[in-house]
This record gives structure tokens, sequence and C-alpha cells, in this order.
């Protein structure tokens, strides 16, 4: 019998069709468990496999001055970054990439740093990419899988360089703040405010970032939007009006004379409102807007006017003269002269004290003179005399006690609180005990010695003596609590310490400054410096009766053309909208006023070699600075 | 000729037409990607294929049974030189870039000896085996079967492309159980095989040489066969490790991937894993014709070729995949009913044996895109493209045709 019966190839095609249907059953069953009973899991990795979030940055909230006047805004710009899907092929797309946005390896390096922070967003390559760079960039997108260019609200800054220091800048956020611990956590690669206000109030301004779906391929090409995932929108930063006057700001910057180093600040006696701020020399906020060119930041750098560092907050002067009216207001305080109390010694151009002479600013003498009449002449005699009255423990007591020894609290970053002593104890840990005599209670009561002021704290100082006496934390955006500062004084006090002063721009020290139709009640000082010529204070208020602006402003190594008394004249009267082209004809040489160097009267060993005349101005020291790595 | 055309078997041929329809309009999905193409246009030149492949096919029906019969040893040693050739000279080409696949002339890829070789193999098993009286009942009388199998089989393993290698074993087994070896036998005879997949584990493999030896004293075959098989299992057991070792690592990857697909996602599981969502994504209806995420956002690896599958699970969903299962079914069991009525043993042989090849190609290739099965590079019928497969399978059917024309002819079919 043949094997090839048609009886047994029926036996085998049933053996053969049960086989098939068995094999085909399996393969069905397969197919439905993937299909009907793992749809949902496959949906959703189909999904993910796809779907790419992408960060909408949100724009920053808008900072404007007071009349509403924008001093940051946001500009569209333009981002380049990367959706890669390994380490590898980003380092080859970035090759390709190099010629066109001007990559080194460091640049290339960084971006593969963000990419491994955060693997699933795109990469930022360039945070702020010309026209011309994105045209040729998509030229070539096919070139480069995964390129995500976006329109992103870019930081600029109208003002750049006359309000830097108060406003600040953004730039990239850095390893240490993505590190720091806060409230809403910081996108890698986002930009967050820097300094000033951008600081200060990053978190309002930031808003919060939007996300945005896109649809890419297996080679991380983005495809198109994906309709399918809602966007969502970015919520925009909180803007920020503060108090300053951009008028007034320009109008400093303007005034301020051209390739000198100082400050201006101009408060609201009233309220503490900061009217101006402004550091020379400034810094251009907007090149550190997407990252500032290395070059650009070593100059910063390097520059030994160190622009980055903001004399109105961060730097320490002897307030020199400026700082009799606190002598004064303490020794009115304490009840142990009226303003018309006469000194034992009338000024002949010095006084001895122990071993030295003290001598005047004018070595002619100013004579006898009342206390008024010493504030009008900063008659150095007078104020020894006060000095050693009122006692080095009382100077420092009530020093302390008006502030000077603390921040004022300026709702800015990196204030720094002035130097002076807590107390006697200063002198015995400094000197040790026995080591120091009264002296120094002659230096401090002329604001020499151990005392160095920043402006902001003398401009709080003389806002305590323009106003009711009472101290108004200064402030740009947000009102502070009162420090609970006060001078103490009576109304009547304080209006014979303001007729003083109006007397040192009709006669005194600053008369140079005077302007016919605003009575302006100021004083000025010389911090004697031994790196150079002496610092010029000069601080001020207007009108005199009802103050409505004071200012302060102090110019570095002044001597040599000291213009800071017009220059307050000219701010104030700018703001007062008084006709300030006589004021800007002044020119004055302001005097100094500053007591020269003690004369040993006896020969033999210096009964107080120790003692030092100043305080080194410390403004050279190196700010360690956010951005810095 | 018409008398001929209405004498042809028509469940054959609408079944053909309508997988070659499905076929090239998926195929035609396939290319409708995002980011154009090559495959984009590839529907065309298929469509090209198809008229080449409906010539050849018409061609073959021409050729009758008897000259197939007496052509089949040039076929077969004209396949087996061509092979030769191939592994001399041949080059990579498509998702094989790496192996020797292809016959290039002058730049020009004439195709996949491969292909050719199935069918060579079939006819020439044919031949061998409806020659003889019985069937084959010892292992000796199955050597030169396996010698016909086994030459074409190791010149394809050494291109390599141990998928289409695996076509050839199938071929084989299906052949020699139509011409009514004993299941027992088979059993012997691929119990090497058997022996080394198992000896990944010691204690498995010493079951199943156990159950081995007791199998071999219930059938009770020559004394000298029973050793032979027992010691090439036991030498299997012992050749694994360095036979896994020689394994190329693409092939070892693709062995660890079908266990667990996750070791490696990004690179030897990457296939599996998409092809997976894709299938899984499409659910019961499917994304729609044309509108597979996955193949159009070239997550989908070889969508036109390997895993065209895939975009017919992913695009028209399970339905999609029971139409088509169902018509590969259909396809099958009309060639199973063709070689049952053929008029002769040869015949009857040579349909059984293109259905067994075209089975396993269909098993294989669908079964990996859901990983039920290993992934080999091995086409699916009518769907993936490419030129030689498409015209061996016109070939196939052609004669297939011819084979149930004869057998309608002679009246042997009404029994």
């Amino acid at each position: 019998m043949t094997s090839f019966h048609p009886h047994l190839l029926d036996q085998r095609l049933r053996v053969a069709r049960v086989v098939t249907w068995a094999t085909l059953g399996v393969i069905v069953v397969a197919f439905f468990r993937t299909q009907i009973l793992g749809h949902g899991r496959f949906q959703l990795q189909s999904e993910n496999n796809r779907l790419r979030p992408i960060t909408l940055p949100a724009p920053r909230g808008i900072i404007t001055d007071r009349n509403g006047k924008v001093l940051a805004d946001n500009v569209p710009g333009y981002t380049v970054a990367l959706l890669p899907d390994d380490t590898t092929n980003l380092r080859a797309t970035l090759r390709v990439m190099a010629p066109i946005v001007r990559l080194d390896d460091a640049a290339i390096d960084r971006v593969l740093q963000r990419y491994h922070r955060a693997p699933y967003q795109p990469a930022l390559v360039l945070p702020n990419a010309s026209f011309a760079v994105i045209s040729a960039l998509e030229e070539r997108r096919v070139e480069i899988p995964g390129l995500v260019i976006q329109t992103e609200p870019k930081r600029y800054y109208p003002d750049s360089a006359l309000a830097s220091h108060l406003v600040g800048y953004v730039g990239e956020v850095t390893e240490q703040e993505l590190a720091a611990p806060r409230g809403m956590p910081l996108r890698p690669g986002a930009q967050v405010g820097k300094d000033g206000l951008e600081r200060q109030y990053d978190d309002s301004l930031r808003g919060s970032d939007g996300i945005r779906f896109v649809e890419v391929n297996a080679t991380g090409h983005v495809v198109r939007e994906a309709g399918a995932a809602p966007t969502l929108q970015p919520v925009p930063g909180t803007s920020l009006r503060t108090t300053i006057d951009v008028d007034l700001q320009r109008y400093i910057a303007r005034i301020f004379p051209a390739g000198q180093r100082g400050a201006v600040v101009a408060l609201d006696p009233a309220t503490g409102e900061v009217l101006a701020l402004y550091s020379a020399p400034g810094y251009e906020p907007n090149a550190f807007v997407g990252g500032v060119d290395p070059d650009y930041w070593r100059q910063l750098n390097e520059n030994e006017a160190h622009p980055l560092f903001d004399r109105a907050i961060q730097a320490r002067y002897p307030p020199g003269s400026t700082w009799k009216l606190a002598v004064a207001a303490i020794a009115l305080r304490r009840g142990i002269v009226t303003l018309h109390s006469r000194m034992p010694i009338p000024c002949r151009g010095g006084l001895q004290y122990g071993n030295r002479y003290f001598r005047c600013w004018q070595p002619k003498g100013h004579g006898d003179l009342t206390l008024q009449e010493a504030i009008t002449q900063s008659c150095d005699v007078y104020f020894y005399q006060l000095g050693l009255k009122v006692g080095l423990t009382s100077l420092l007591e009530d020093g302390n006690s008006y502030g000077f020894r603390t921040r004022t609290g300026v709702d800015l970053p990196g204030e720094i609180p002035p130097d002076f002593p807590s107390g006697t104890e200063y002198f015995d840990r400094i000197y040790g005990p026995r080591h120091w005599t009264s002296a120094v209670t002659l230096n401090l009561a002329i604001g020499q010695g151990e005392n160095a002021q920043t402006l902001i704290n003398m401009t709080q100082f003389y806002q305590m003596l323009a106003s009711d006496g009472q101290a108004r934390t200064p402030y740009l955006v947000h009102r502070q609590d009162r420090p609970g500062i006060s001078l103490e004084l009576s109304p009547e006090q304080l209006a014979g310490l303001r007729q003083a002063m109006i007397s040192v721009v009709e006669r005194g020290t600053a008369r140079g400054s005077r302007l016919a139709s605003i009575s302006i009640a100021g004083k000025t000082g010389t911090a004697q410096n031994p790196h150079g010529p002496a610092h010029g204070w000069f601080i001020a208020f207007a009108p005199a009766e009802h103050p409505t602006i004071v200012v302060g402003a102090i110019i570095e190594f002044a001597r040599e053309g000291p213009y800071v008394a017009p220059l307050v004249a000219r701010v104030i009267a700018r703001f007062l909208g008084a006709d300030s082209t006589e004021a800007a004809n002044f020119r004055i040489v302001l005097p100094t006023d500053t007591a020269p160097t003690p004369l040993q009267v006896l020969p033999g060993p210096p009964a107080d070699s120790t003692h030092p005349d100043t305080i080194p101005v410390d403004t050279t020291r190196d700010r360690p600075h956010p951005r810095a790595r | 000729m018409t008398a001929r055309i209405r004498e042809l078997d028509k469940p054959l041929v609408a079944v053909t037409l309508l997988l070659a329809a499905y076929g090239l309009a998926t195929l035609y999905s396939a290319g409708q990607t995002d980011v154009p193409s090559f495959v984009t246009t590839i529907w065309l030149r298929q469509l090209i294929w198809l008229g080449v492949a409906l010539v050849a096919a018409s061609l073959v029906f021409r050729v009758s049974p008897r000259l197939l019969e007496w052509a089949t040893p040039f076929v077969y040693a004209g396949a087996v030189v061509v092979l030769l050739f191939t592994l001399a000279f041949g080059t990579g080409g498509g998702t094989a870039a790496s192996s020797r696949s292809w016959i290039t002339i002058a730049g020009h890829r004439l195709g996949q000896p491969s292909e050719l070789a199935k069918l060579a193999v079939v006819l020439m098993l044919a031949r061998w085996l409806a020659e003889r009286r019985a069937a084959p009942a010892t292992l000796r009388e199955l050597v030169p079967a396996c010698l016909i199998a086994g030459v074409p089989f190791l010149l394809i393993v050494a291109q390599p492309d141990l998928g289409s290698g695996l076509v050839l074993v199938a071929i084989l087994f299906s052949m020699l159980y139509w011409a009514g070896t004993k299941p027992s036998l088979l059993l012997l005879l691929a119990s090497p095989a058997i022996g080394l997949v198992l000896a990944f584990s010691t204690i498995v493999w010493g079951a199943w040489i156990v159950a081995l030896f007791a199998l071999l004293l219930w059938w009770r075959p020559y004394v000298w066969e029973g050793l032979t098989v027992m010691l090439l299992n036991v030498a299997m057991g012992v050749v694994a490790l360095p036979f896994w070792r020689h394994l190329a690592p693409y092939q070892q990857n693709r062995l660890l991937a079908f266990l667990n697909p996750d070791v490696d996602p990004r690179a030897t599981g990457w296939h599996v894993i998409q092809s997976r969502v894709a299938v899984g994504s499409g659910g019961f209806l499917g994304k729609g014709f044309t509108h597979g995420s996955q193949k159009r956002l070239a997550f989908l690896p070889a969508q036109h070729t390997d895993f065209i599958f895939s975009v017919v699970g992913e695009e028209l969903g399970f339905v999609g995949v029971l139409v088509a299962l169902g018509l590969f079914a259909a396809l099958i069991l009309i060639l199973f009913r063709i070689a049952r009525r053929a008029t002769d043993p040869f015949s009857g042989l040579v349909v059984f044996g293109i259905a067994g090849m075209l089975f396993t190609h269909i098993v294989e290739n669908v079964g990996m895109t859901v990983n039920l099965l290993p992934i080999t590079g091995i086409p699916l019928p009518f769907f993936s493209y490419g030129g030689s497969f498409l015209l061996a399978c016109a070939v196939a059917i052609g004669i297939s045709l011819r084979i149930a024309w004869e057998a309608r002819q002679s009246g042997y079919a009404e029994h």
C-alpha cells in the first residue's frame, strides 16, 4: 500500500488542519492580548513615545518707575534648544551646529550638562539667538534632529547702564541656585534675577512656566505641534511698580561727572520711597541677557572701578563732616547743648588735646560760634569740644540707636551694614584696654576714625532730619515697616538743625549750590582717603521748610573735581521743577572741610601712635558674584 | 486559454488577489510617514513587481507537473550554484546589510537567491519523496532528504541568514510528514535541535535526555540509530555553549531580546518594543488607514519589510489582523486541499511543501510582531516589500494553480 493512499492523505490533512488552526489560534490569542487587553498600556506608551513636553517660559514681570515708565521690558527673542534621544546623537548634532552658532568645547559641555539634568526636555543651546542664526539653522533643520526653536520673551533694559544697579539683570540659573531649596523649584536653563530688583523680587517677577507638547519622531525630529495634548499657558510674572522716578534717574546719570566713581540716592523723606539710586560706573545689563559674553564678564571684573559694585549700598566711606549733624543731634537730644550754645574754646585753627594739636580745616580759625554757626561753617574745633562734652560712651550709644551700625533694609540685595563701634569695648578689643585715649572721641566727633557709613545709611539719617525725626526704611517696591529709629528731637530742635543746614547752602561750605528759588538744606563732607584724594559727600533736602526730597551723593576722589554739592542741587531743582539752568551753571570747588592730621605738641614717643586716623575706604574688595564660576 | 482560466481554482485566485491587494495597500500606508523617505513610493515599485509576478505565475501555470518534475534536478543544481556564487560574491542589502544575501551585478541588486532555493528544495524533496513507494521508516532513509535540504540550508545560514535557513527545515519536516513519515521518526530527527535548545538549563536538558531514552525504548528503532540519536543529543548538550558563543552578537541579542525585550530597549529590544507598542496601541479598530503614529513617526522599524504586519495591527486594529490572518488561513487551507486532491504524489508534495513554506513565513513574521517568536528577518507573503520573495510566492501559486487545474482536468478532484 502506497503511503499516498487517499485515506492516509485525509488523515494527514486533518492533522495538518488542526495544527494550522491551533497555530493561528495561538497567534490570534497573542494579538488579542496585545491589542485588546494591553491596549491601554500600549496606547499610553505610544503617546509617551511621541509627545515631548517643551517648557514655555513665562514672561517676567515688567518693572516700571513710579509713573509707569518701563525700566525692564520684555522683547521677543529666540532660543535654540535640542531635543535629543541620546548623548552621542546630541554631541554629533552639536558638532553639526557648531559652525553656525559658534560653539566651543566648553559650550558643548554645558549643553550636555543641561541635557543630563533633564533628558526629556530640550537642552538649551543658545539662549539668545539672532534672526540670522535662526534662519541658518532652519535651512539645515534636516541635519539637526530635535531642533527646537522657540520665541522666548527676552529681557530688555531700555535705560541700560543708567539704572543697572537698581534694576539689576537676569541670567541663567546656576547649579548652586538650582540646588538651593526654595518654594517653587527652578527649571534648569531658566533666566533668574541676578542683581538689583530683578534678584530681590525674582520670585514674583518670574511667573510660572507653561508647557507645550510637540510630537517627535523616533530620531527626535519635531514633526508638529501636538494638537491632542492641551498646552498649559505660561503665567506671566507680576509687574513691579517701583518708586523710582526714571526721569530723575536719567537726569542724575546725565549730569553725574563723566568718568567719576560715586553714587547718588534720592529719597522721599516722608515715606522712604527711593526716587533715584544711581551708582557710577554702571554696566550694561542687556549684555547679561541670555548669557554674558565671557570677555565682557572678565572686563567687568578686572576693571578697577568695579562697575558691578553698587556704591550706594555696598560701599562704606568715612562720613566726614556729614556726621557732624549726628553729633549735634545727639548733643541736643541729651540736652547737653542748645542750638545757640557756644564752646569754651573759640576756634583759632585748632585745639590742643593731650599731647596733640587737633587742627581745624580752616587754618585761620572760625572764632566763637554757636552750634548752628558751627554746622554752617563745619567748624572742627567746635565739634571736638562738643564730642568731648557728649562723651565717647553716649556718642557710641546714640550712634547705634540712630542706626549707624545697621543696614537700612532697603529692598535691594547685597546691602552691607556700616562700620561703627558698638561700644567702648570695641576699642579695647582693637587696641587693647588702656592703649587708647579719648582722642578717638575727637575723631569720631568730626566723622572720622572708626566710622564708615554707606551712602544709603547717611541719606536715611538726613531723611530723619528732613522729616519728623522718625526713620523710614528706604524702599523701591513695598513699603517696609519703620525701623523704629528716631532722632528723639523736638520739632524746634529739628527746625534749628535744618536752619543751620540751610545756612550751609546759603553762606556756608556749600554756598555755590544755592538756588535762588528753592531753599536747600544740606551738609557737605569730605572723607579722608589714605589711598588718594578724599571722597566728597553732600547730602541735602529741599524745600528746606517742608522737604519732599533728600538727596545724598558721594563722589570718590572728588578733590580734583568736586561737583558734589551742585550736582545734588541740580538734582533737587530738577525734581522740584525749578529752573535748573541756573543750577547747571554752578561750578564750585568743595571746601576741604576735613580736619588735617593732628600735630604732636611735645617731642617724644607719640602718645597714641596706634591711633588710626581713618578707616580705609572699603571699595576695592572683590565681591563674590552669583555668576562667577 | 479562456477555458483554462475558467477551469482555474477560483478560491485560490481570489484569496491570492485579495492578499496581494491588502498587502499593496499596507505597503502604501507604510510609506506614509511624516518624514518622507524612499519607502513613500515603494508601493509603486511593488506594483511593478506584482505585474512581473503575475506574468511569472502565468508562465509557470503553463508548465506541466511532469515537465516540472523533469526539470527539478536542474533547478535544484542551479539554486545551489547560485547560492555558492552568492556566498562568494554576494552583497548585503536592505534590512540585512551585513550579510551576503544578494546577487548584485554592476551595482544592481538582482534578488535574493535564498527565495529561489526554497522553491528548489520543495521541488527536489517532492521528487525524491515521490519516487519512493513507502514512506521513510528509518533515520537512515531520511539522510538523502536531509541532505537535499541541508546543503542549501548550510549555504544560506553561512550568508548568514538563519531565518531563511529555518524555513528550509520547516519545509523538510512538513514534506516528510506529508510523505507519510511517522511523527515519532520526525521527533527523533528533530531531537538534536531540541536538545540544543534545551541545553540552556542542565536540569531541563537532563530531563529531555531521560525522556528521549524512554521514547527510544518505546519506539524501538534500530539500535545504532537509537545510539546515534542519543549521542547526538548528548553532543548537543556539550556544544551548546560553544555554539552560543559562535553565534553573531546580533543573533544572540535577538534571542535575548525575545526572552526579555527590556534588556536593551534602545538597541536590540527596540524592534520588539516598538512593534508591540504599535500593534497594541492599534486596539480593536486601529488608528485608521495611514494614520498609525508609531509608523508615521518612524518609531516602527522596517515597517515596509519585516514589520509590515505591525502597520496592519496599528492602523486597522484587531479587526484588520483577523482579516489578514483569515485570508492567510484560507490560503493555507486551500493549498492543503489542492495537495490532497493532487493527481500524483509529486504534485501533492510540492503543494504541501509550498503550504509549509508560506505558513512558516506567516507564523514567524506575524508572531514576532507581538514577541511570540524571536525576530528573524523573513518576509510576510504578499505584504513585505521585495521582488524575489514576491516572485517566489507567485511562482508557488502558479505551480499550485496548475496542479489544481490538472486534478480538475483528470476528474481526480471529484473523489
